[in-house]
């Protein structure tokens, strides 16, 4: 239409203010007579609570559980059978059962003041055994984290699809497979303000979250309070990644603490506090068996997958959120007849494990990927190859995989294609055939993955969780000077919503995106929404703007085709005016005429105005299936372990794209999170289940010199389901890096037999491989 | 975290930051680099910070006809950028321009990295390598010493109480001379996993590998390196056999730098 709509790679519009670094974060916000606060945490991993005491002089700057009146304990429910509930007190309570968790709260005027205090009050802990592992953590005799439980598991799951005889095949390879635990590492943690506002009587929470409703809901829950007396505000926000989709402790210690004081209450968590107690994620392991025919074609798939959830399952959901979803989503984009997948949540000492960007896939990929490449390695061929003959194939479209998930629409094996034609697969395996200047190995590695994104009521009801997303609704405002407002209830933490959410309006209303605001993130602003995860902006809030906006448009055109003295069917709406085939009037004008001289609007017009609420669900809720392969080269130095990426491609279908560029950056920022997992990040515990990674020192994040400029191709199959055929691809970059440098790495050191099966893949770690292979070479 | 309280005192002459060091739990800082991050974590929780940027003479550099004398406070960036003259032919610089970030390397300083003696670290390692001597102020005047062996553990110089750094003492290299600096990195400008300098001097025949980021202080060998493998088995390289070959890896590739001009 305009240019500007679905499809246009227009600039962001909230980058005019966080380039700048004039954005708002909860670090750049003060309120009068503010207090800070800081946390006393747990030194042990797992322990008794004897006492918690403070010197007398600083006896009212801190608080323990017990002086939290009318406080209880945050509960994350479940209603899948078999599933143990943990409560968590935001203060712990009778015991400690991880490192770093909050135990007393300690505000001053200061956050160093606050410290000072906290330096003073005396924990006394009877130390107990620590689950460490989440493996050992499951066998009989282990410590219980929860001493009501008869064991240590959350939930333990079994899917099993047609699987029998599969001793006939040829081809049997098993691999033992895992992935470290990972700290997400926003640039901005977390942080709140709580104030307690006494005209509203109500709490304002200004908080760093991806899920203001959601908050509100457990807040209330947690505090015994009527929603109507909580606001919560989500200010700019410094990246979430999942981090930010939950109900923290913190968040309610500071509203508790802000009512009980009646003051402005503080707390900025540091990057010490956000990587020992905060965000882990990621950690899973597998024992897999394939089997596959003598030329490579998969037959099934047998797999026992634990996965460390850490102590708690956090407000709305964690606990389980990955082990269960390993058993359904592990086959992948693959078409094969036979699969058993068994499962377990693990309950450890450790934080809490929370969903991070591509939530349980990265794991699934990382087992499955390097399985397709092992089963190419006992076949003898190329795995590319052996991807391409299992891939799932267009023709099969719409699919039905074998845990029953429907894949909407794609050329999966055109993915691979294009990946290995975008990186020199021929010419790489060329170069292969004679020995580098330099002496490094150079090797090939691929990994294909489908996402899921934006699934709604018909996945998530089954649950029985707090947060069943339905349908999404957008607030419009057409305001007297023909100026659009947008309301949605999500919220943009990085996704570029403020842009793309007024693409979507101009798509439809004609409106310049510059002259759209987008106002998210707040309670009170905005419709109710579960918020931003998932993959699920594009699709659901995309799909509710657009809705609200063709209500809205039906109501101009019949103000306009009044004006314009026609009938509205004679009418059509465009690039900010409503046209009839002899005239135009502006939206301005339209605007002017409901607000300011009603006098001249039809006798007929519609009484609710110029503003209206609209909600949207796809007929098929039951997500979109974006899918893509990501392709690496990589340079071994077999002296050191230090890997190099010298080229990364990502051949991507994200359907209908609302902003290509927008989604390039998805997937740049997603792949270095997923080089991350690959090469760097690694949340190390000792057998006290201490974290032994307490700055960034120490957990180490891929920096502009570690990640590759990538290289994008794009493929556009539109989803029959949604509004524009978009679909949810904001965490897919980090889904398939570490499987595709993997296998790049295995291929490089293919002829010496090392075989790398954890990530990341330090030098260390690799070089320890290295050697154990010349050693067995040499013997 | 934020730092706990502490006095601050803006030295204005190498006299008073002496005497005020020899109080009791003071710190000497510069560029804050390194003490910074450790107030913050309240790891390092001093009474009293004698802060010595605003002393003229720990920002000044002399050149002599045989060595540049460059003030303990000079910063990691002067000497990257050219801003002051290098001893050894670019090598000071090329040392420089990998400390951590730009952003560290404008605050750091040389006599800051050498004080604080954190093995990982470039300066102690390079300037070993390179024969250079720092200038020790103390209540009993000014002494030399080499920087070999001025780091005696992870972070414990050889600095007396009341002892600071004044400057630096890096001899001029002939224009034959080469010099080999290999470090191993997670990433650009984190510590390194292993580290190692070589200089060889064909006018003046001598050879110097300094082997640094180990559990052990920078490890100096010199003279004949014919047999550099049973030179590198002299070494404490630690426990750990991955770690070890790194370390070899390292030396081997400074050496062959150092000695063919070609990183190996």
């Amino acid at each position: 239409m305009s240019g500007k709509g679905v499809g246009a790679s227009i600039r962001r519009k909230e980058d005019d203010r966080l380039l700048r670094g004039r954005g708002r974060f909860i670090g750049d916000m003060r309120f009068t007579g503010q207090v800070e606060v800081a946390f006393v945490r747990s030194p042990v991993a797992h322990g008794r609570i004897r006492s918690v005491t403070a010197p007398e002089e600083f006896r009212d700057h801190v608080f323990a559980m017990e002086d939290m009146t009318g406080c209880d304990g945050i509960l994350a429910k479940c209603g899948i059978p078999g599933f143990k509930i943990s409560k968590q007190f935001p203060l712990a309570k009778d015991k400690v059962r991880f490192a770093g968790e909050p135990v007393a709260m300690v505000y001053a005027a200061t956050r160093a003041e606050a410290e000072d205090i906290a330096a003073t009050v005396s924990l006394d802990i009877e130390e107990l055994p620590a689950n460490y592992d989440m493996r050992e953590a499951m066998k009989p005799g282990a410590p219980l984290v929860h001493d009501e439980w008869p064991d240590n598991a959350f939930l333990e799951g079994l899917v099993d699809k047609n699987f029998d005889a599969m001793e006939e095949a040829a081809i049997k390879v098993s691999r033992t497979v895992s992935t470290s635990r990972q700290c997400m590492a926003p640039i901005e943690g977390k942080g709140c303000i709580g104030v307690w506002d006494r005209q509203l009587e109500q709490l304002h929470l200004w908080t760093a979250t991806q899920m203001p409703h959601i908050v509100r809901n457990g807040l209330a829950d947690t505090l015994g309070m009527d929603q109507r007396q909580i606001r919560v505000v989500a200010p700019d926000v410094g990246g979430g990644f999942g981090w930010k989709g939950m109900l923290q402790p913190e968040e309610v210690c500071v509203s508790w603490l802000a009512m009980h004081l009646d003051r402005p209450v503080k707390y900025l968590e540091d990057r010490r506090e956000h990587l020992v107690a905060a965000s882990n994620c990621r950690e899973h392991h597998y024992e897999l068996t394939a089997y596959a025919t003598e030329d490579g074609r998969l037959l099934g798939l047998d797999a026992v997958a634990h996965v460390d959830s850490g102590a708690y399952s956090v407000y709305p959901f964690s606990a389980c959120l990955e082990a269960a979803q390993v058993g359904s989503i592990l086959p992948g984009p693959y078409d094969f007849g036979a699969y058993r997948c068994k499962t377990y949540a693990v309950c450890t000492n450790k934080a809490p494990i929370l969903p991070y960007r591509g939530v349980a896939r990265t794991g699934v990929c990382f087992a499955m990927e390097l399985m397709i490449d092992a089963v190419a390695r006992a076949a003898g061929l190329d795995p590319m190859e052996v991807r391409r003959i299992n891939l799932v194939k267009p023709e099969q479209m719409p699919f039905r995989n074998i845990t029953g998930k429907d894949f909407d629409m794609g050329d999966y094996p055109e993915s691979l294609r294009r990946a290995a034609e975008m990186i020199g697969h021929d010419r790489i395996r060329e170069r292969q055939k004679s020995a580098e200047a330099d002496g490094r190995k150079v090797g090939l590695g691929y990994s294909t993955y489908c996402e899921q994104g934006a699934h709604g009521t018909s996945v998530y009801h089954g649950w029985g969780i707090p947060m069943v997303p339905g349908f999404e609704q957008s607030q419009v405002r057409l305001t007297p000077d023909g100026t659009l407002e947008v309301r949605v209830g999500n919220q943009s933490h990085g996704q570029s919503l403020e842009t793309t959410l007024a693409q979507v309006a101009n798509e439809v209303l004609g409106v310049d995106p510059e002259k759209v605001n987008v106002i998210h993130g707040d309670t009170a602003m905005s419709p109710y929404s579960t918020g931003t995860w998932g993959s699920r902006s594009a699709v659901m809030v995309g799909g509710a703007v657009a809705a609200s906006c063709e209500k809205l448009a039906e109501r101009v055109k019949h103000i306009g085709a009044h004006l314009l003295q026609t009938s509205p069917d004679h009418v059509r709406i465009g690039e900010g005016e409503v046209r009839s085939e002899t005239g135009a009037v502006t939206l301005k004008e339209i605007a002017a005429t409901w607000y300011l001289a009603p006098q001249h609007l039809p006798g007929d017009v519609n009484p609710d105005g110029l503003e209206l609420t609209a909600g949207y669900r796809p007929k098929v809720d039951t997500g979109t299936f974006s899918y893509a392969t990501h392709a690496a080269l990589v340079a071994v130095d077999t002296d050191t372990g230090f890997v190099e990426i010298l080229d990364y491609v990502v051949v991507e279908d994200g359907g209908v794209l609302i902003n290509p560029m927008v989604v390039d950056g998805q997937i740049y920022g997603g792949t270095a999170q997923g080089i991350g997992t690959a090469l760097y990040e690694e949340m190390p515990f000792d057998k006290n289940g201490q974290p032994l990674a307490s700055t960034l020192a120490d957990y180490i994040l891929p920096g502009a010199g570690e990640v590759p400029a990538v290289r994008v191709g794009h493929m556009e199959t539109p989803s029959p389901n949604t509004r524009f055929g978009q679909k949810g691809i904001g965490e897919g970059g980090a889904i398939a890096p570490p499987a595709a440098i993997a296998n790049a790495i295995n291929d490089a050191l293919k002829e010496s037999g090392v075989e790398m099966t954890v990530s990341p893949i330090t030098p260390h770690r690799l070089l320890s491989a290295i050697m154990a292979a010349e050693t067995e070479a040499a013997r | 975290m934020k730092a706990g309280r502490f006095d601050l005192l803006l030295a204005k002459d190498v006299g008073e930051a002496v005497k005020a060091l020899q109080t009791e739990d003071a710190k000497a800082a510069s560029g804050f680099q390194s003490l910074g991050p450790m107030l913050n974590l309240r790891l390092a929780q001093p009474r009293l910070i004698v802060n010595l940027t605003r002393i003229p003479e720990l920002s000044a550099v002399e050149e002599t006809a045989d060595m540049v004398v460059y003030g303990a406070a000079v910063t990691h960036a002067a000497i990257e950028d050219g801003r002051v003259p290098d001893a050894a032919g670019g090598a000071l610089a090329r040392v420089a321009s990998g400390i951590a970030y730009r952003a560290v390397r404008n605050r750091g300083t040389i006599g800051g990295s050498l004080a604080h003696a954190d093995p990982a670290a470039d300066w102690p390692t390079a300037l070993t390598a390179l024969g250079a001597k720092v200038r020790v102020a103390g209540p009993r005047g000014v002494r030399r010493a080499p920087v070999a062996g001025f780091v005696r553990g992870a972070f414990a110089p050889a600095l007396g109480e009341g002892e600071v750094i004044v400057a630096v003492e890096v001899p001029k290299a002939s224009a034959a001379a080469r010099f080999g600096y290999v470090k191993f990195c997670r990433k650009v400008g984190e510590f390194a996993e292993a580290m190692a300098a070589a200089f060889h001097d064909p006018d003046t025949g001598v050879t110097r590998l300094a082997v640094g980021a180990t559990e052990a202080p920078p490890q100096l060998l010199e003279g004949d390196f014919a047999d550099l493998d049973a030179r590198l088995a002299t070494l404490d390289l630690g426990a750990d056999p991955v770690r070890q070959r790194l370390h070899r890896t390292a030396a081997r590739r400074a050496m062959a730098e150092a000695t063919t001009g070609i990183a190996a």
